[in-house]
């Protein structure tokens, strides 16, 4: 008898079943081969249509160091990291002993019987698997066999967890997808992990699931490659990247996209060039250049690439060039946590470049969004003609979120003033930097144009109306002023807040980006601690005039962000700086996903010192 | 009073001279120079109208770039009617590339200086050559920072001085023998004062469809052009080696000067025009790689300075061919070749449920 029963039997009892309703933390060598099993477990637990969301705690490196990856198993929907931990699979020898003793009372461990770590807790349920033996069974091939472990874990958890063996095979089948020799090698490597727990475990915790019909016709995609897609049906024509965590998947997952569905149909070439460049400064040196000469062009990044980038930023805003800049943060600053999520380039990017600077910025709060804003960006920096920048961060874009489908574009492309040489003739010639239309926003030509009146010079020293150099204080001010007025017209184009304004509710709250998840489940908790809340969720920046009404008809709101420096709030003062008493900072920044529990505690706490 | 019919017949004013499109070479200039009087830099802005229009090029299909410095004012100068671009310090060639990917059937010029491509701009230079992008790529080279007032840039010699006697102990950054180790397509060397052959090479650049750099020395009339400094107009008027005599013979026109057998060397360049090199002194064959870095180490020995066709590939593939885009420029494609129908969404979505 391989299963050691805990002595907390009496707890669980009482507390009966727990359905769907759990989260499951695996602990694996980060270069073991754990990412495509987890993910099957993920999916398995998806197909039967119960509302699940995972998120890999991965270091920065190749081999050999702990990587954590956990399922939120909810019913009710929520999606954002959770601190309780239920189910602990603890195959790491060097975190295991750590793992198990961070666990509440009563949860589960599963792991190798060699590890001995029913001796470390008593108070949590064991279940000691032979993982070692059964690879060996599984496979004579030595270097398959920690490959297998992985999966195997899979069956005995699908069994605990009362999960479809059908449901893992399909999931196995999409993760190997075409590769028949892996499918079966590991459809029976589960399976066998299954029969070994059938016969051997007796289970005695609360947990499992049932089929839900949460998740029918939902798909399940990670930011990145949600942005990918969004770039690729926006039309993108220069993608210019350089590698970096956790940005590197989605030009990657863009690259892919590109490549089916981005080549002509008779000829087989490219409707479309990437190019990875030699650092950042020429990814979006390379960016700014193709979109001058016309075309949808895009870089993506990450905090340490945007630092590099600004000389360009400031240089793409003064001379009015269209780009789209993707940042996917991290924890910095410097190299900081790169393998770790933060929303503290918000500042950043806003007002990234030396002198005075202001770009769009996009926040997606999901991976929805992240396909919708990366269509928007496009027009949005042609529109305006300035970089745009669009601001996710790890958690968002590496991680594996539910989502509805992505909805096909409904409106055509916005290419923005663009002359043509038969506009250039009627108009007999063209001030480039002239605001013709009262929106700061003026006309171009794009090079190539077929006119002898097309040409104009573009620079980043100063130049008047007609794009010629000038060092005149007047023309320096109209200059300023002018971009100024295009940023009021991003103020009123861009994305509107989503505000959810709750009647007698004295609190507000105020997030951006994958805050979302955590701030939607933080407001329930809320609600049943008799604080029901308003919220308003940022989309973009300038920030939109609504924000000034929501602050208004609240008595406190709080900013939550994860920051250390509260950027967002002083963000908001910065423009409308009347709402300053009323804001109140929420920050996380240990470079885990903020999670609900968090912000509850925080806003409970900070409502009972007013009192 | 005078009469119509007894006032002696006027001259007619002399028609200005046009080319194969109708225009004068007024037609290809700029903007009034703002730089120093006599600097090398307006000589080769003189060299580059003269070029593009003796070529037929229609400007519009020209863009100009540069980065920053006396040398990056310049694109101000000349074809006014072309798109230009002032880009920030040392990055021109990141931007050149992107309006490549963007548009390749342009002819793009890139002017930088020896600061700017030597210093700041030397990794951005090196990947510019690694990828083969097409431009004309010319560094106006005097050795020092002229903006800034005179501080020794990555090019001075060893030993030349600067005006207040400090010398400078570092080696010089050769960037044609650089250009030829990273493996560039195209690779000349000439100098200000010698417009006969810059204009042959530039000629010759713009015929090439790869990366083709042009270092032209450029004496600094403000700041090195003293006694001392390698790079005055005097001292490269001592050193200077050409190589060969050039001749550009375009596409559209008969090679018909004879040459005894021998005596010169044609190379055919991409557009189909022919740039010959008239053997002076020891005969040199530009594309023998290994031959023209030996040569110009050589002269580095020797103290001279090698001008003239270093050395050409014509077999090289370009940037664009490596990637295997579409023929019509990305620019201008339009709105149903960028985004892929509705069922292609479908299907992906239909993958990831």
């Amino acid at each position: 008898m391989n299963t050691l029963a805990a002595n907390s039997k009496e707890t669980i009892e009482s507390k009966g079943q727990k359905i769907n309703e759990f989260s499951i933390h695996v602990a694996t060598v980060n270069g073991s081969g754990s990412q495509s099993s987890n993910t099957v477990l993920m999916r398995s637990i998806f197909q039967m249509g119960i509302p699940v969301s995972g998120k890999n705690l991965f270091p920065s490196n190749i081999m050999g160091l702990p990587t954590w990856f956990t399922i939120r198993v909810n019913k009710n929907g929520y999606v954002a990291r959770t601190e309780h931990v239920d189910i602990l699979v603890a195959m790491n020898p060097q975190t295991a002993v750590e793992d198990v003793k961070s666990l509440p009372k009563g949860a589960v461990c599963i792991s190798p019987v060699e590890l001995n770590l029913d001796k470390v807790r008593q108070d949590v349920i064991h279940y000691l698997v032979p993982f070692s033996q059964l690879a060996v069974e599984a496979t004579e091939n030595i270097k398959l066999r920690k490959l297998l472990t992985n999966i195997i874990y899979v069956g005995v958890v699908a069994h605990i967890l009362e999960i479809d063996q059908a449901e893992i095979d399909k999931a196995i089948a999409q993760q190997f997808e075409g590769k028949e020799k892996a499918i079966t090698l590991n459809v029976n490597a589960a399976m066998q992990g299954r029969k070994w727990a059938q016969e051997n475990i007796k289970k005695i915790d609360p947990f499992k699931v049932e089929r839900l019909d949460k998740t029918k016709g939902k798909i399940i995609i990670d930011g990145n490659g949600a942005a990918a897609l969004g770039c690729m049906f926006a039309g993108v024509s220069v993608v210019t990247w350089y590698p970096i965590t956790p940005s590197s998947s989605l030009c990657e997952q863009l690259i892919d996209y590109l490549e089916q569905y981005r080549k002509d149909k008779k000829t087989e070439k490219a409707t479309y060039a990437v190019v990875q460049a030699e650092d950042e400064l020429a990814a979006v040196g390379m960016a700014l250049g193709a979109g001058w000469a016309g075309a949808r062009s895009m870089t993506s990044t990450s905090g340490p690439g945007i630092s590099l980038m600004a000389e360009f930023a400031g240089f793409g805003y003064f001379t009015e060039i269209p780009t789209v800049i993707f940042d996917v943060q991290r924890v910095g600053p410097s190299t900081g946590l790169p393998t770790r999520t933060s929303q503290a380039d918000l500042m950043a990017t806003y007002l990234l470049s030396h002198g005075d600077t202001k770009h769009p910025v996009l926040l997606p709060g999901s991976v929805g969004e992240c396909f919708d804003f990366a269509l928007e960006a496009f027009n949005l920096a042609e529109r305006l003609q300035q970089p745009v920048f669009v601001l996710t961060d790890l958690d968002l874009g590496m991680n594996n979120w539910m989502s509805d489908p992505f909805t096909y574009p409904t409106t055509p492309m916005d290419r923005g003033k663009v002359l043509s040489k038969e506009e250039l003739e009627k108009l007999g010639g063209f001030s480039r930097y002239k605001d013709v239309d009262g929106d700061g926003i003026p006309y171009r030509t794009i090079p190539g144009t077929e006119h002898p009146k097309a040409a104009y010079f573009t620079r980043g020293s100063g130049h008047n109306e007609d794009a010629l150099y000038s060092e005149r204080s007047s023309d320096y001010v109209n200059l300023m002023d002018r971009l100024n007025k295009k940023t009021e017209t991003a103020r009123k184009i861009m994305p509107k807040p989503v505000i959810d304004k709750v009647s007698g509710a004295k609190v507000g709250i105020i997030a951006f980006g994958s805050s979302d998840f955590a701030v939607l489940e933080s407001r329930d908790q809320l609600k049943d601690a008799k604080t029901p809340t308003s919220y308003l969720r940022l989309r973009s920046l300038p920030i939109s005039q609504e924000i000034v009404d929501f602050v208004n008809s609240h008595d406190r709101v709080f900013v939550v962000e994860q920051n250390r420096d509260a950027q967002l709030q002083k963000l908001i003062i910065m423009d409308y700086p009347e709402l300053a008493p009323k804001l109140v900072p929420v920050t996380h920044y240990t470079g885990m996903p903020i999670d609900a529990q968090f912000i509850t505690d925080s806003i409970l706490k900070k409502e009972q010192e007013k009192k | 009073m005078v009469t119509a019919d007894t006032s002696p017949a006027a001259p007619a004013p002399k028609a200005p001279q046009t080319n194969k499109l109708g225009l004068t070479l007024a037609d290809y200039k700029g903007s009034p120079s703002t730089l120093c009087d006599g600097c090398g830099h307006d000589a080769i802005t003189s060299q580059l109208i003269k070029a593009f229009w003796e070529l037929n090029v229609e400007p519009h299909q020209v863009a100009k770039l540069s980065g920053i410095g006396c040398s990056s004012k310049t694109p101000a100068y000349f074809l006014s009617r072309s798109h230009g671009f002032n880009s920030v310090h040392g990055r021109m060639p990141s931007v050149a590339t992107g309006a490549y990917l963007a548009n390749h059937k342009m002819i793009y010029v890139g002017v930088s200086g020896d600061g700017d491509t030597a210093s700041i701009g030397l990794g951005q230079f090196c990947h510019m050559i690694r990828r083969n992008i097409p431009i004309v790529y010319v560094c106006e080279d005097n050795g020092v920072y002229g903006l800034t007032k005179g501080q020794f840039s990555a090019t001075a010699d060893q030993g030349s001085k600067l005006k207040d006697g400090t010398a400078n102990h570092l080696n010089a950054i050769d960037l044609c023998g650089l250009a030829i180790e990273l493996g560039c397509s195209f690779v000349g060397r000439s100098f200000a004062g010698d417009p006969k052959q810059l204009v042959a090479l530039l000629k010759a650049a713009i015929s090439h469809r790869g990366t083709a750099i042009l270092d032209v020395i450029s004496p600094c009339v403000t700041f090195n052009n003293h006694e001392g400094s390698s790079k005055s107009y005097k001292k490269v008027k001592e050193t200077d080696t050409p190589l060969h005599e050039l001749g550009y013979v375009p596409f559209y026109e008969q090679i018909t000067v004879d040459y005894q057998e021998g005596e010169v060397r044609t190379v055919e360049l991409h557009d189909g025009s022919h740039l010959q090199l008239k053997k002076l002194g020891q005969d040199y064959d530009p594309t023998d790689r290994n031959a023209a870095e030996r040569a110009i180490s050589q002269a580095h020995k020797e103290g001279h300075l090698l001008t003239g066709l270093l050395y050409i590939n014509e077999e090289s593939q370009n940037f664009g061919q490596v990637l295997d885009m579409v023929d019509t420029p990305l620019s201008r494609l339009k709105s149903d070749e960028l985004r892929p129908p509705k069922a292609a969404l479908d299907e992906i979505m239909a993958a990831l449920m």
